[in-house]
């Protein structure tokens, strides 16, 4: 019980003091799991909506695949990502390898599946609803994925934070495309794990105090951007 | 919603934008070293001294020995500061590095509860020591993740004509992870494990673990250093790279390593040889 108490304080002190090391790991990980999802809600929001509009032969089979992706280890995908973005990989050439960009595209492929399946499933209840007054009105299917994105409002914003609770607290796959180079490529779950295999155990709780702290206020953000946009 | 999938776009733009700005600064080298030379602190005051000196950022991925030449291998790194002589020779054989300079060493110790079951507190040989712990069956925690200490350690129950296969399992336990995780297994099973010097002195959560045989010359811990080879991987930035590696053997960088304490205990020593 001392021990968290001790790490109450520890990150109380971290943050009233504004530690410059401390806003660098914070801002990284904001940075790269705000892109990596960014990214997977750019392809993974579209690409859920049509998979809940056009039917086509093999589409039970291709829902069935993603939700399977619902459950990819990071760790698989980190050495996956790793081999290919390697010097001696296919996409070595990039010299992605232990940056911030290697360490986005892992979890842009983590997060992916989760963003293309929970919006696959909001647009297909809308479908069921309103898809036939989407098309006697005239809107042809794609611009029909606009217009149920845009109704979908809830689904899309638990999608987003779905995959951003992926992204944020995610270790096994950045570890490994990122190195957890300090100043380069350390973030939260990085410097945590690293703290705590120094037997540093009040800063490595002080850390993940903040981190949550983290996903709280990035979950209110999200709640009052969509709050402020179209009502339903 | 509308203007939050609006936003998406450009705020994808910036983020990249900024995430590559942090990338492009001053000339780095990629080095893959041991959890040992990060974790007792010891990049934290050398690294900055050499950047200071050359404008060079060094940029550490610290894992365990095997893992540190593999990265080398694949051409993911400049150089490469490990601790397990035998390896680093196959490694230079083999064509993935040059240059290998040695640089400074420490020791191993066998760290152990207070209670010391297998009675072997005090005592200078490690191999008897390896011995009575297999005989009391105590807890004893490997690292097994083929790093330079796991390796060190497998050849000391070799040594001791011990087969921990068999024994693997029961009260020796194979953790797979680095020095600090197996560190804190131990801890927390009153267990028996081998650890370096300086990931020790840093460590902070001993509980009842305490230091039982240290001093046997079998213990000795050298760490080298190799550039990456140009000749099999283009991108390796040679230049810099080998100004690392003449930095760490200069009596600047040797000065430089012997000036790290933690506690006014010296962690590292240098011994690198003039010239080559």
């Amino acid at each position: 019980m001392s021990d968290i108490v001790e790490a109450l304080g520890v990150a109380f002190g971290l943050i009233v003091g504004l530690d410059a090391d401390l806003l660098r790991i914070v801002a990284l990980s904001l940075g790269v799991s705000l892109t990596a999802v960014a990214v997977a809600c750019l392809g993974g929001m579209p690409l859920g909506a049509a998979l809940a509009i056009f039917p086509f032969r093999g589409r039970p089979a291709v829902i069935v695949v993603f939700n399977a992706l619902l459950g990819l280890p990071p760790v698989v995908v980190g050495l996956v990502v790793y081999v290919l973005l390697s010097r001696s990989g296919p996409l070595g050439f990039l010299g992605f390898l232990f940056t911030p960009a290697a360490m986005v595209v892992a979890q842009a492929i983590l997060v992916a599946p989760i963003v293309t399946v929970l919006v696959q499933r909001a647009v297909a209840e809308l479908w069921v609803l309103y898809g036939d007054a989407l098309l006697v009105d005239g809107a042809s299917r794609l611009r029909a994925i606009r217009e149920l994105l845009a109704m979908s409002r809830a689904g899309l914003l638990t999608a987003f934070l779905a995959g951003f609770g992926r992204a944020i607290a995610e270790v096994g796959a950045i570890i490994i495309v990122g190195g957890n180079i300090a100043g380069v490529t350390r973030t939260m779950t990085t410097a945590i794990a690293l703290e705590t295999s120094k037997g540093n155990l009040p800063l490595a709780l002080g850390l993940g105090i903040i981190l949550i702290t983290l996903s709280v206020v990035v979950s209110a953000c999200a709640f009052i951007l969509a709050r402020r946009g179209v009502p339903v | 919603m509308k203007p939050l999938i609006r936003a998406l776009p450009p705020a994808v733009l910036t983020l990249a934008m900024a995430l590559a700005a942090v990338q492009a600064e001053q000339p780095f080298i990629m080095v893959a070293s041991t959890t040992s030379t990060e974790q007792s602190g010891l990049f934290g005051h050398l690294l900055p001294a050499f950047t200071a000196k050359t404008g060079i950022a060094v940029r550490v991925v610290a894992v365990g020995t095997g893992q540190a030449l593999k990265i080398g291998e694949r051409g993911d790194a400049d150089v490469v500061f490990v601790h397990d002589r035998p390896s680093e020779l196959e490694f230079l054989a083999a064509g993935y590095g040059v240059d290998r300079r040695e640089v400074m060493y420490n020791d191993f110790v066998l760290i152990g509860p207070k209670g010391d079951p297998a009675k072997v507190d005090g005592s200078r040989d490690i191999v008897a020591a390896f011995r009575k712990i297999a005989a009391a069956h105590a807890a004893f925690v490997s690292r097994g993740d083929d790093s330079g200490t796991d390796k060190a350690e497998k050849r000391l129950w070799q040594d001791a004509g011990i087969d921990i296969k068999v024994a693997s399992g029961s009260w020796y336990r194979d953790t797979g992870s680095g020095m600090g995780p197996t560190l804190n297994t131990a801890a927390a099973m009153d267990a028996y494990a081998l650890c370096d010097r300086g990931t020790w002195l840093s460590f902070q959560n001993r509980r009842d673990l305490k230091i039982v045989v240290e001093g046997d010359r079998r213990l000795f811990n050298q760490y080298g250093v190799m550039l990456v080879n140009p000749a099999k991987h283009p991108t390796v930035k040679q230049s810099l790279g080998v100004a690392f590696i003449n930095w760490l053997v200069s009596p600047d960088g040797q000065r430089t390593i012997a000036a790290y304490k933690i506690g006014g205990e010296q962690l590292f020593f240098p011994d690198a040889q003039p010239g080559r």
